[in-house]
C-alpha cells in the first residue's frame, strides 16, 4: 500500500480537554507511529467534514486512512461509504474510537496501540479486487418465527433460500406456546399458516435436522457445511403416515413437552409438523440402545426405517446468512432455592404452555405433573433468575411480565374456582396493548399480584411451600401452593456460542447473545457484512419484535444482493 | 404521615456510617424483599430487613434506630446468601447495631441481671459469648 | 494422619458428648486429634462490621498458633468452625488487614494452613467407605434428620463447605453408618442461635419449626453438629413443649454420638445423659441397643 493518513476528529463531545488531549496524543503518535499524513478536524461526521476528508485523500494521494473519533461504530460506516463512493473504492478506511472525558495515560496509550494496529491492518489488506456479484442465494439458520419470516420475505423477493433447523421440523419455540399475548390468539393458528407457507414456498428449501458445521468465505460468497444428523428414517420413502409413532412402545419424558408429557422414541414434534417426517431418538430407542424391538421397522408400510443411517454432510454456496437461533430458558436444575428442578409441580413457563396447549400432553387441561390433580392454588414467580446480577442473569427477560399475566388469565379460564398469585418486582408492559392486558387480568380475573420476590420453595407434603414477601404491606407471605410456575430467564439457545465461533467476525456478549454492529443503528447486523441475525439470539424479545427483526434481516440481505449487482467496486459492497 | 426528603435526608449521616461500617451500597437495594421473605425471624421484626434499608436510605433514622429488627436478627446469613444484588444484609444489620452500641452511653440489649440461674446452667457458653458480643455496648 | 484440634469454650464442658465421642471415633477411622497448645476462645462470632479488627485478633492468634505448630487445624463446633474458616479466608484475601493484625499480635503468618471441619476430614481424607467399614452395630432402618443450620454453610463463598441450598455431606455420613437420612426442608434454616439468650421466644419458634418439619417428614432422631444448635433443638424442647403442648419431642444427637453408637462404643463415651431428650428409651424400643 502507498501513502496512509490519520485524521483525529476533535468534536465537542471530547470535552474541555480537546486541545490538550490532541496535543498529548499527537506528540506520541508523531514519535511512535508510522504514517504519511496527520490532520485534525472538529467534526468529520458533518457534510463539511466529509468534504474535508475527500479533498485530503485526493490531494495527499492517500490509499488508506484511519479516522479516530468518539463514535466509530455509528460514524464509521457513513464515512467509509462516502470515501468509497468518491474514490471509486480505491481507498481503504478504518474508524477507531477515542475515549470521552479526561483520558488517563493508559487509555491514551491504548488509543495509540489501536491506531498502530489499524494501520497495520490497512497495509496488510489486499488492494480492492472485484469480487463479482454475490451468489444470490441465502441461508437462514433457525426455523422459528424469526427465521421463517426472514425466509418467506427472501423467497417472496425471488431469492432461493435454505432454511436450516436442528430439530426435525420448523416452527421453533412458538410451536410450544398455547395462546399469545395480548390478543390471546392461538399460537398454532398463527404459526401453522406460516410453517405451511414456508414448507410449500417454491423458493425455500428446508434443511431440517441439520446443524451448521463450518462457514467459510465472505459476504457474497459463503460456503456453509451442514451436518445432517442421522434420522434413522429414509425421508424419501416416508409418507408421514404416523403408524410408527403410534406403535412405538417406548415412552419417555418429552423434551418438546418440557418433561410434563411423554414422547415416543420415534417422533415428530407435532401432527402438523413441517416436514411431517419422523426421526428416531437414538438415546431412547430400545433397538438402538438395547438391540431389541424394531417395532417401527415392522409396521412401516414403505420400509422407510433405516437403523444403519449415518450422518451426512452437505455443502451450500450462499451470498448471505441470517442467524435466528432463538432462546432457551434458564435451567431449573441450577436454581437451588427453588428446589433445583426436583419438585415435580414446580415447572417453568414453557412447561406451563404445554399444559395449557390444546395439542399438549393434557390436551389443554391444567393438571399437576406429579399426580394429575387440577391445582387450585397456583403461584407464578416472575424474574426467576432474571434481574439477579449476583447469582443468575442481570438483565430483564422482557416477556415474563406479559406471559405470566397471560398464564394467570388462561389458568383462571380453565379452572374458574382456582386462585392465581403472581410474585412480581415491577410490571414491564411496554408493548402496544400490553398494559391494558395486565390491568384486565387484575381487575376481571382477580389475579392476586404480590409485590416481592420469593426466597424459597420446598415440597411440603403434597403441596409446595412458597416463602415470599409482599413489600407493599412489608409482610412475609407464605402460600401452600398446588403448583408453582417459574418465569425463568431467557438465555441464548444451547450451542449459540459454538455457532458464533464458526461465523467469521461474529461476536457474542458476556451472556452469549449475538452482538449487534451498533446498538441502535445496525440492530440486526453482525460485525461481518453478509451475516445478520434476528430474534432472541440477539437478546430477549417478544414475538412482534422478533418478526420485525426477521423482516429487517431479510431486507438487509436483499439490499446486499442488489448492491453487489449494481456497484462496481467490492469496497462499496456491504452496507456498513 | 408525610416525610420530607432532600439531599440531606438521602445522604444522612447514619446511612453513610452504615455504608462505611458494613461495606455495602444501600443504593444497590432494589427492594425485592427477598431478605424479608427468607428471614427465619422476620415474623418477630417490626420492620422487615428490606424496609430497614429503605428507611435508612431515606433518612427515617429514628424509626430505624427504634426498631427491634437489628436486635432480632440472628446473623444466620440467609438474606446475604440469597440477595440477588449481592448485598450482605447481615452486615447492614451489624452496622446498625454498632451505630447504637458505639454511642457514649451504654445501650445494652441483653439484661445480664435478668438471666436466670437455670438458664445460665443449661446454656452453652458460645450462646452467651456471641450474644454479648452482638448486643452489649 | 494427625490434626491439630481446637476444642473451643464449649467442647470440654457443656458439649462433652460431642467432643469425647468424636475423638474416639477419629481413632477408629484412622486419625488423631492433637489439642492445639495455648488456645483461647475464638470470640464465637465472626465480626460483620468491616472496621472491627479487634474481634479478629483471637481467631487470628489461634490460626497463627496452628501455623507455628505445623499441620492442619480442625474443630467440631460450627460456631468455632465458621469463625476460624472465615478468618482464615480473610487473612488469605485481605493482605492489608492481615498485616495489621499480625503486626499487632506479633506473630508470623505462614501460608498453607487448612481448616477442615471434622466432617470434611471424614468425607475428603478418610472417606465414607472407610467409615462404613468400621460400623459394628446395625442401625438399619433408623430414620435420621440431618440438621446443618447456618454456620457450616454460609457465607458460601468463604466457607466452601457444601452446596448452600441443598448440602448432602451429613446425608452421606448418615448413610455410611447404616441409617436412613430423612430429607426435610428446614435442614438449612436457623435454630435461633444466640437469640435464645436475648429473645428466647424467637428462638423457640425457630426450634419448633425445625423439629416439627423433621417429624412431619418421618424422622425418628435428628443429628446436629453444633452445641448451640443442640441447645436450641434439644435442651429447649422443654420450653417448646410448654408453648406447644401437642409437640411430641424427638431425640437430637450429635453426629459423633450416632457415629459412636454405630461403632459400638461404650455408653460412658456416648454420654447420652447429657442430651436433654434421652434417646435410649427410643433406641431400645427400636431394638437398636
Amino acid at each position: 500500500m502507498g501513502r496512509v493518513g490519520v485524521v483525529f476528529c476533535l468534536c465537542e463531545r471530547l470535552g474541555d480537554s480537546v486541545d490538550k488531549k490532541a496535543e498529548g496524543i499527537q506528540e506520541t503518535i508523531e514519535k511512535e507511529v508510522d504514517f504519511n499524513w496527520l490532520a485534525t478536524h472538529p467534526g468529520v461526521c458533518t457534510k463539511w467534514g466529509i468534504d474535508f476528508l475527500i479533498k485530503a485523500v485526493r490531494e495527499q494521494k492517500l490509499e488508506g486512512v484511519v479516522i479516530a473519533c468518539v463514535a466509530p461504530k455509528s460514524v464509521g460506516p457513513t464515512l467509509k461509504k462516502a470515501i468509497v463512493r468518491e474514490t471509486n473504492g480505491t481507498v481503504l478506511t478504518r474508524c477507531i474510537g477515542l475515549p470521552v472525558g479526561n483520558p488517563e495515560p493508559s487509555t491514551q496509550s491504548e488509543t495509540v496501540e489501536t491506531l498502530k494496529r489499524s494501520l497495520d491492518e490497512l497495509r496488510n489488506e489486499k488492494s480492492p479486487q472485484r469480487a463479482g456479484p454475490s451468489i444470490e442465494r441465502a441461508m437462514v439458520v433457525g426455523g422459528g418465527i424469526a427465521g421463517m419470516t426472514a425466509a418467506i420475505d427472501l423467497g417472496n423477493g425471488g431469492y432461493e433460500t435454505i432454511l436450516v433447523d436442528r430439530l426435525p421440523s420448523i416452527g421453533g419455540r412458538m410451536l410450544q406456546l398455547s395462546e399469545t399475548f395480548p390478543t390471546l390468539d392461538c399460537a398454532q393458528c398463527t404459526l401453522t399458516p406460516k410453517t405451511v407457507e414456508t414448507g410449500q414456498h417454491p423458493k425455500i428449501q428446508l434443511r431440517t435436522y441439520c446443524e451448521v458445521e463450518k462457514v467459510e468465505g465472505k459476504a457474497g460468497h459463503f460456503t456453509v457445511t451442514l451436518r445432517r444428523k442421522a434420522a434413522y428414517v429414509d425421508w424419501e420413502k416416508c409418507t408421514g403416515c404416523g403408524l410408527c409413532q403410534e406403535k412405538c412402545p417406548q415412552k419417555t419424558p418429552s423434551v418438546f413437552d418440557r418433561g410434563v408429557g411423554l414422547g415416543k422414541a420415534i417422533y415428530t414434534l407435532s401432527p402438523q409438523a413441517v416436514p411431517n417426517k419422523p426421526v428416531i431418538n437414538p438415546e431412547t430407542c430400545r433397538y438402538l440402545q438395547e438391540g431389541k424391538c424394531r417395532v417401527c421397522e415392522k409396521v412401516c408400510p414403505v420400509d422407510a426405517i433405516d437403523y444403519e443411517q449415518k450422518e451426512t454432510f452437505i455443502r451450500e454456496e450462499v451470498g448471505a446468512i441470517v442467524v435466528a437461533t432463538g432462546f432457551d430458558l434458564y435451567p431449573l436444575s441450577q436454581i437451588g432455592e427453588y428446589g433445583s428442578g426436583s419438585i415435580p409441580d414446580v415447572v417453568d413457563g414453557l412447561a406451563f404452555e404445554r399444559l395449557l396447549s390444546a395439542s399438549g400432553p393434557t390436551t389443554g387441561e391444567i393438571r399437576r405433573p406429579s399426580d394429575g390433580r387440577v391445582p387450585k392454588e397456583v403461584v407464578f414467580i416472575q424474574c426467576t433468575a432474571s434481574r439477579d446480577p449476583d447469582r443468575y442473569m442481570p438483565y430483564c427477560s422482557r416477556v415474563c411480565c406479559m406471559y405470566t399475566a397471560k398464564h394467570a388469565k388462561l389458568y383462571k379460564h380453565k379452572v374458574p374456582d382456582g386462585r392465581a398469585y403472581v410474585f412480581y418486582m415491577d410490571i414491564r408492559s411496554t408493548g402496544k396493548g400490553y398494559e391494558e392486558f395486565i390491568q384486565q387480568g387484575m381487575e376481571e380475573e382477580g389475579t392476586c399480584y404480590l409485590r416481592g420476590r420469593v426466597s424459597r420453595l420446598f415440597q411440603d407434603g403434597e403441596q409446595i411451600m412458597v416463602w415470599g414477601v409482599d413489600t407493599l404491606t412489608a409482610k412475609r407471605v407464605e402460600i401452600a401452593a398446588d403448583m408453582v410456575v417459574l418465569a425463568t430467564a431467557i438465555i441464548p439457545s444451547e450451542g449459540a456460542g459454538i455457532l458464533a465461533q464458526k461465523l467469521p467476525g461474529v461476536e457474542t456478549d458476556v451472556h452469549g447473545f449475538f452482538t449487534e454492529a451498533h446498538w441502535k443503528l445496525y440492530p440486526v447486523d453482525t460485525g461481518t457484512d453478509g451475516i445478520y441475525f434476528a430474534g432472541c439470539d440477539q437478546g430477549a424479545k417478544d414475538i412482534a419484535d422478533t418478526v420485525a427483526q426477521g423482516s429487517a434481516a431479510a431486507s438487509k440481505v436483499q439490499a446486499l444482493f442488489a448492491q453487489y449487482r449494481n456497484e462496481t467496486s467490492p469496497e462499496a459492497q456491504g452496507q456498513r | 404521615m408525610k416525610i420530607e426528603i432532600s439531599e440531606k435526608s438521602v445522604r444522612n449521616e447514619i446511612a453513610r456510617t452504615v455504608e462505611w461500617v458494613s461495606g455495602q451500597n444501600l443504593f444497590a437495594c432494589y427492594q425485592c424483599g427477598n431478605c424479608t421473605a427468607g428471614c427465619p425471624v422476620s415474623f418477630a421484626m417490626d420492620l422487615g430487613p428490606h424496609q430497614v434499608i429503605r428507611y435508612t436510605l431515606l433518612g427515617l433514622v429514628s424509626e430505624v434506630l427504634a426498631s427491634n429488627t437489628p436486635w432480632i436478627c440472628a446473623s444466620c446469613l440467609q438474606c446475604t446468601s440469597r440477595c440477588p444484588k449481592g448485598l450482605d444484609i447481615a452486615r447492614i444489620m451489624e452496622a446498625l447495631r454498632t451505630v447504637v452500641l458505639r454511642k457514649k452511653e451504654r445501650l445494652d440489649h441483653i439484661s445480664i441481671v435478668d438471666l436466670t440461674d437455670d438458664l445460665i446452667d443449661r446454656t452453652p457458653q458460645i450462646a452467651f459469648i456471641s450474644g454479648f458480643r452482638k448486643f452489649l455496648s | 494422619m494427625d490434626y491439630l484440634y481446637f476444642p473451643g469454650c464449649t467442647l470440654y464442658t457443656k458439649a462433652k458428648n460431642l467432643d469425647v465421642a468424636a475423638r474416639e471415633c477419629a481413632k477408629i477411622v484412622g486419625f488423631e486429634l492433637r489439642e492445639l497448645p495455648n488456645w483461647t476462645c475464638c470470640g464465637a462470632t465472626f465480626p460483620l462490621a468491616i472496621d472491627n479488627l479487634m474481634a479478629l485478633l483471637p481467631p487470628s492468634r489461634i490460626l497463627a498458633t496452628a501455623m507455628e505448630a505445623g499441620g492442619n487445624l480442625t474443630t467440631l463446633c460450627s460456631v468455632c468452625f465458621n469463625v476460624l474458616r472465615r478468618t482464615s479466608y480473610l487473612l488469605e484475601s485481605d493482605l492489608e488487614k492481615r498485616e495489621k493484625i499480625f503486626d499487632f499480635i506479633e506473630m508470623e503468618y505462614r501460608d498453607g494452613l487448612r481448616v477442615p471441619h471434622y466432617l470434611e476430614i471424614l468425607r475428603d481424607e478418610v472417606g465414607f467407605e472407610t467409615v462404613k467399614a468400621k460400623v459394628k452395630r446395625d442401625l438399619k432402618g433408623l430414620r435420621v434428620a440431618p440438621y446443618y443450620g447456618c454456620l457450616l454453610l454460609r457465607p458460601f463463598d468463604e466457607m466452601r463447605f457444601d452446596d448452600k441450598e441443598n448440602p448432602t455431606i451429613l446425608e452421606r455420613f448418615v448413610e455410611s453408618i447404616g441409617c436412613e437420612p430423612v430429607d426435610f426442608p428446614y435442614k438449612i434454616e436457623c435454630c435461633g442461635s444466640f437469640q435464645s439468650v436475648s429473645a428466647p421466644e424467637v428462638a423457640i419458634e425457630c426450634g419448633y419449626a425445625i423439629l416439627k418439619s423433621a417429624l412431619k417428614n418421618g424422622a425418628e432422631v435428628m443429628v446436629s453438629t453444633c452445641p448451640l444448635c443442640q441447645f436450641n433443638l434439644d435442651t429447649k424442647q422443654r420450653e417448646i413443649r410448654e408453648e406447644y403442648p401437642e409437640f411430641q419431642g424427638i431425640p437430637v444427637l450429635y453426629f459423633s454420638q450416632l457415629m459412636g453408637l454405630s461403632f459400638d462404643l461404650p455408653m460412658e463415651i456416648l454420654d447420652f445423659q447429657r442430651n436433654d431428650v434421652d434417646p435410649l428409651p427410643f433406641l431400645e424400643r427400636k431394638g437398636l441397643l
